[in-house]
């Protein structure tokens, strides 16, 4: 019995939570308007399923253009970054400075630059997750041990063979678990533009839904964006684990 | 016989505003000698291996080795480290070729003859007694398996030159007499130049033709010791009376570089 609650247990909390908030909508009989019952946001999904179905694909496959952006500018960036001190030490506090700027007040800069549309949203699901790839690829190639290195250039081996065969395999880990956290936060970076300065997706579903008061179908988007960035952070979480186990069975074994 | 890695009068400074790391030192190896290098820590001996492969350039003087002077990486090397330093992402067999997918003539050949590779790489990891770990992964061998393994890798490219810098220094002792056999046998089978960094005097005395007493930063040459116990030598000859005479020597030049 204590093996079925302890297996079980996330599932049952959101049962319960799910509960608990139907019965709390019920008998005090809030107004849907501000906060839809889960049967009426289970309702607006049936209902609207075919717009959300539309909106969901443009939101994932703009998320998706975003984020391969990220990947690619993240390996280049964080390997010139990562074998070179003299670049790291030139573009680090750069960066870091970028980082810290909050990606949404970029929104309207490319809204005059792009006009509204999948553009903007791209960019600004590209400019919110590149940076993580970016630090942990260069974190990676960056901790390599100088005797391994001495090994290798005794060897006679170049500063490419070194990437090749060691850096990049080696910073793999960090890589992938950098993936997870993108994929997240592109999502965020798609929305917010969507919100604001586009005419599909989900963020621009929600928008309008807002403006014709269907709170129900704001939170059915809310649930389908989170659905969405839920199953690739998994997917990043199952690819990492495929391709990196040795780094945690190494971990292990230091233990 | 003329020396086939001659140090001389050589300087180096890491950094124009430090000092010397090592000064004036002169160094004449013969081809398939085994020479030690032993000193306190700091003195320059990792220092004397990164100018002996042409990893740094000496600031004054002229390293010459196999009759050319050095000016950068020689690729005739193979070096192992205190710290094995495999890739964890390959099996054991996997890191000991490495070096075949670095270095001319291995690395073009080596799609084609991987497999006469993979035996030539089987040997060696027989010849170090890791037979039948080839298809493990570093984690799951011991600290003095991944050192033979490692030492394997140093030799796989059949290397003029070995560089070990403290190769045993984290072993226990008895894994470190083990290996130190392994070294001895490696070298008499298949004879190669050695340069062999440590600061256990047993082991110079055991291992090598000549020790090289280094001094304290800056690093001087002090001493030179010719090692004249015949070979092949068994591990009993530790417990002898020359041996003990010969290390005992050696830790009185290390003595005084305490007091100095
Ligand atoms: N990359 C480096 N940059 C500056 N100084 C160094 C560097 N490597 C070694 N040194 C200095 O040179 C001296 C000799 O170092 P090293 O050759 O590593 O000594 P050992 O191997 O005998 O312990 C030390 O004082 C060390 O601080
Ligand atoms: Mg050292």
């Amino acid at each position: 019995m204590q093996s079925f609650f302890e297996k079980h247990a996330p599932t049952l909390l959101t049962v319960a939570l799910l509960l608990v908030w139907e019965g709390t909508c019920r008998i005090f009989t809030i107004d849907p308007f501000v906060l839809p019952m889960p049967s009426a946001i289970w309702d607006a999904l049936i209902e609207y399923r075919g717009p959300i179905w539309d909106h969901a694909q443009q939101t994932f496959w703009t998320t998706m253009v975003g984020f391969a952006v990220a990947v690619v500018v993240g390996i280049v960036l964080g390997s010139l970054l990562g074998s070179s001190q003299l670049i790291y030490r030139a573009c680090y506090p750069l960066l870091v400075g970028f980082n810290s700027i909050p990606k949404a007040a970029f929104v309207p800069i490319l809204v005059v630059w792009f006009g509204i549309g999948s553009l903007p949203a791209i960019i600004t699901a590209f400019l919110i997750s590149f940076f993580p790839i970016v630090v942990n690829v260069a974190t990676g190639l960056a901790t390599l041990e100088p005797e391994l290195e001495d090994v290798l250039r005794a060897l006679g081996a170049t500063r490419f063979e070194i990437l090749r065969k060691v850096g990049l395999p080696r910073s793999m880990p960090f890589f992938f678990a950098s993936l997870k956290v993108a994929i997240t936060l592109a999502f965020v970076g798609t929305v917010v533009s969507e919100i604001s300065a586009s005419n599909a997706g989900i963020g621009y579903l929600m928008m309008s839904a807002s403006s014709s008061l269907k709170t129900a179908l704001m939170f059915a988007g809310v649930i389908v964006i989170s659905i969405m960035a839920m199953v690739m952070y998994e997917l990043f979480a199952w690819i990492e684990k495929r391709m990196t186990g040795w780094a945690h069975r190494g971990q292990q074994s230091n233990a | 016989m003329p020396a086939f890695i001659d140090f001389n009068q050589v300087w180096l400074k890491y950094n124009p505003t430090l000092d010397f790391a090592i000064e004036d030192v002169s160094v004449s190896i013969a081809e398939h000698e085994f020479i030690a290098i032993v000193g306190p820590s700091g003195c320059g001996k990792s220092t004397f291996m990164k100018l002996g492969t042409g990893l740094k350039p000496p600031t004054k003087g002229t390293v010459t080795v196999d009759g050319k002077a050095v000016s950068g990486p020689l690729k005739i090397t193979g070096m192992a480290f205190q710290a094995p330093n495999l890739l964890p992402w390959r099996t054991t067999l996997d890191n000991v070729l490495l070096p075949l997918e670095i270095v001319e003539p291995y690395k073009s050949s080596f799609r084609e003859k991987r497999a006469e590779y993979e035996a030539r790489a089987m040997m060696l990891i027989n010849t170090v007694g890791l037979g039948g770990w080839e298809r493990k992964f570093p984690w799951e061998l011991s600290g003095g398996m991944q050192q033979r393994a490692s030492i394997c890798r140093a030799l796989v490219h059949e290397p003029k030159l070995l560089m070990l810098d403290e190769p045993f220094g984290a072993l226990d002792a008895f894994t470190r007499e083990e290996l130190w056999c392994v070294l001895r046998d490696l070298h008499a089978a298949n004879p190669f130049t050695v340069v062999l960094v440590t600061h256990d005097l047993r082991e110079a005395t055991f291992l090598a033709d000549t020790v090289y007493v280094m001094s304290k930063r800056p690093g001087r040459i002090l001493a030179k010791k010719h090692i004249d116990l015949p070979r092949p030598r068994d591990i009993e000859v530790t417990y002898s009376e020359p041996f003990s005479r010969i290390v005992h020597e050696l830790r009185e030049h290390i003595g005084m570089i305490r007091k100095s």
